[in-house]
């Protein structure tokens, strides 16, 4: 077990360092530089910009030197925020964005297992039928579009009752919150549901049920202590990528939403090529899912004795 | 011994005559059993005609429907969608005095408690676009009339609709309107005033006006000849069916060509990194050993890159110059970041045919590596690269979209779905239907694809065929 813990951790750690690497590549095929953003400078004060971002240094050195601060955990100052650290633009943006991606998932993955269940206890009669066509079409239909049907919704219900229930846009409190994760997670949770569905159905044909009802056990604690338990167990192995999904799927609906996550500073620096900005959040997030994904894969073997880690 | 010497006789055909013992059923090869059980499918088979529709529209709609989707048209900004529109050509307007009696007095002579509603309002020449003139009897003890204009028919008079103007003297009958008029419906109403206040008593006229346009107008729009003169003629208006967006350009063309864009990454994209998938999965998993080894560790750091946010460094790490669409750096990211996934499922494959039994026969009959690659080994792993491919598209023709939607994608003027939806969220409220027709267009062609994936994975999947 701890072996295999680390073993991961150590895969994960050089992981990272491909990210960095393949991320800092990536930066520096980009025409143009930062300080272009900037109105003509003088060359005496450009040579200076340069110097205190490290510009001066070559590609090789400057690499170097990128991989020495990201051990120290330090990404460096922002190009267009002045004085900005990135850590501090971290630290500040990403709760923001780890609340809705916690507050999604979780949407998600309760509904996508109450409702795969529902369905796969009324197989092909209306609330299965009604269930299916409702994931069909949170498969089809992209996020953006929900975020907007959403956002056009809670005017109308704000308007048809005169005040505001539900924020249509920002940030701050729970009830600005509510809609932006649900539509985030809409599109996972109907994923889940199609999967959590398969699996009940196919978890009823197993000998242990067969075993179940032979004892006597009644069909309430048949469903819940056999069939659903261990129809869970492929919902939790999907939830890892998921994680991922719906971390890099919120930049859509903070953008729509106007909500201040690390998504939406993502796009602002690439749009403005701030190297440092765009280094450290990709480097970050790409930290981030890489023990996301661990954190799941361990956490698999406590949940389902029948997989032992090595 | 008796000697046997063969005759012709011997070499003829038997005649079987009894077909009744016949059991074995046609031999099907595994695509054409397939085919059959995909045809049993209907949502698949329904799935498959919706695509090859897309693909007509995409391939033979803009020849069909010739409007040019960059055209903007500032005149017709945001036009819901309509049927086809006829207006009858006028020349210039002409000025109108309006009716004035003479042997009317203007001011009331005696100011009365209550002034009648006056009658008989009429429409004077023909109500069109241009005008409608309205004109009515007068009324004694009248110094004026107020002239009141509403989409409905007016239930008291407190919902009359827009003041338009009003007569300043009771001996003036006409009213002229020339306020944006559109081909609708409209109640025109008429209240006499002392000069001063109204009366509570008032009249009503529907009038529909029609649509016209003005020769120069027309000219200039490009509808009539330039050299032609003919007016009350009546000449069809553009047509947008789906109407136009917020720069007056026509839906429909656009839809065509973001098609073209949405379809040509989402399918050509998946096409081309499931291509490399095989070839990189299929070394790996049939040479084994180190190589296998090595290239499947760096699969696993591609897949382990934050996709979103690498695709939007990629893309922008190829640049996109001045004119240029960004559709190729588009595709080229998606293919970088793509491929891993396939690469692993063929590898599975490859992995487990490669312990076939058919595999070993043909080693000992002294198959060479590469007849048993493209003979035995693709072939047969060819069913789940086809279902990887068909999930693929519709996920390629989404990640378009959201890059596209967060203003990372295509770069425009090119239209595609994605880009379109971003420009329509943002006149959502008032005009719908600028985000409803792309974000249906991407729904359905997502829908279409998966639907027919899952068809094809039941189809193939060789569990279902022993079961049979």
């Amino acid at each position: 077990m701890l072996k295999y813990t680390l073993k991961r951790l150590l895969a994960g750690i050089i992981t990272v360092w491909f990210i960095a690497t393949a991320t800092f590549i990536a930066m520096h095929q980009v025409p143009g530089d930062p300080l272009m953003n900037d109105k003509a400078v003088p060359p005496e004060i450009r040579k200076n910009l340069e110097k205190k971002y490290g510009l001066d240094k070559s590609v090789p050195e400057q690499y170097v030197i990128f991989l020495g601060n990201m051990l120290k955990g330090d990404f460096g100052i922002s190009f267009t925020q002045q004085n900005r650290k990135v850590n501090d633009i971290i630290r500040d943006h990403f709760p923001v964005s780890a609340t809705l991606g916690i507050m999604a998932i979780f949407i998600a993955a309760v509904g996508g297992v109450l409702w795969g269940a529902l369905t796969a206890l009324y197989r092909n009669r209306l609330p299965d039928i009604i269930i299916m066509f409702l994931v069909i079409l949170g498969i089809s239909v992209p996020s953006f579009v929900f975020a907007a049907l959403g956002q056009l919704l809670l005017v109308n219900i704000n308007s048809f009752f005169g005040y505001s229930i539900l924020p249509v846009a920002g940030w701050g409190t729970f009830s600005h919150m509510i809609m932006p994760s649900l539509v985030l997670g809409l599109g996972t949770m109907a994923l889940l549901t199609r999967l959590m569905r398969s699996s009940m159905l196919e978890i009823v044909n197993e000998d242990y049920i067969k075993t179940a009802k032979a004892k006597g056990l009644s069909p309430t604690r048949i469903f819940f202590r056999h069939q659903l338990r261990n129809a869970i167990l492929p919902v939790i192995t999907i939830l890892g990528p998921q994680i991922a999904a719906i971390t890099t799927g919120g930049f859509v609906v903070e953008l729509v939403f106007a909500i201040p996550g690390l998504g939406r500073y993502f796009v602002q620096a690439v749009q403005q090529l701030d190297y440092t900005v765009i280094m450290g959040t990709t480097v970050f997030y790409g930290a981030f899912l890489v023990f996301m994904v661990i954190v799941v894969d361990i956490l698999y073997g406590f949940i389902d004795p029948r997989v032992r880690l090595k | 011994m008796n000697s046997y010497s063969p005759s012709e006789e011997d070499f003829k055909f038997v005649t079987v005559l009894d077909k009744g013992d016949q059991l074995t059923r046609p031999s099907l090869s595994y695509w054409q059993d397939a085919w059959l059980r995909l045809k049993k499918n209907t949502r698949a088979i329904i799935s498959l005609y919706i695509i090859i529709g897309l693909a007509l529209f995409t391939l033979v709609g803009p020849y069909l429907w010739r409007t040019d989707p960059a055209l903007q048209d500032l005149n017709q900004i945001s036009q819901t969608p309509s049927f086809p529109k006829k207006a009858v050509v006028v020349g210039p307007y002409k000025r109108w005095a309006g009716i004035v009696l003479n042997d009317f007095p203007a001011e009331p002579e005696e100011y009365l408690d209550f002034i009648p509603a006056p009658k008989n309002l009429k429409v004077v020449d023909a109500a069109t676009t241009q005008q409608v003139r309205l004109s009515w009897d007068p009324v004694v003890g009248a110094g004026g009339y107020n002239i009141y204009r509403n989409q409905r028919e007016p239930e008291s008079i407190n919902d009359l609709g827009l003041p338009l103007g009003s007569t300043l003297g009771g001996n003036e009958v006409s009213y002229e309107d020339r306020l944006n008029l559109e081909s609708r419906q409209y109640y025109y109403s008429l209240v006499s005033t002392d000069g001063l206040d109204e009366s509570d008593a008032y009249i009503s006229i529907e009038v529909t006006p029609q649509l016209t346009i003005e020769l120069a107008t027309a000219k200039s729009r490009g509808l009539v000849d330039e050299s032609s003169n003919e007016i009350n003629v009546e000449i069809s208006l553009e047509f947008h069916p789906m109407g136009t967006d917020y720069l007056g350009r026509d839906m429909l063309a656009r839809l065509m060509q973001g098609a073209r864009v949405s379809l040509f990454i989402g399918i050509f994209a998946p096409f081309l990194y499931v291509l490399f998938g095989i070839f990189y999965g299929g070394s790996a998993g049939y040479f084994g050993g180190k190589l296998d080894a090595f290239l499947m560790r760096f699969a696993d750091f591609v897949v382990a890159l934050p996709f979103l946010l690498f695709i939007i460094l990629f893309k922008i790490g190829f640049g996109i110059g001045p004119g240029e669409s960004g559709v190729l750096p588009m595709l080229i990211a998606l293919v970088l970041l793509g491929w891993p996934a396939t690469a692993r499922l063929v590898r599975g494959q490859v992995l487990q045919i490669r312990e076939e039994g058919y595999i070993e026969a043909a080693k000992l009959l002294g198959a060479k590596n590469h007849y048993l690659i493209t003979r035995h080994i693709i072939p047969n792993a060819m069913g789940v690269i086809l279902v990887t491919l068909t999930f693929a598209v519709p996920a390629d023709i989404f990640t378009e979209a959201l890059l596209s939607f967060i203003g990372m994608g295509v770069a425009p003027p090119t239209p595609s779905w994605g880009s379109m939806c971003n420009e329509g969220v943002k006149t959502m409220l008032s005009h719908p239907h600028e985000l409803i027709f792309p974000a249906l267009f991407i729904s359905i062609t997502v829908l279409a694809f998966n639907l027919l994936g899952d068809g094809l994975t039941e189809a193939l999947d060789s569990r279902m065929r022993s079961r049979e």
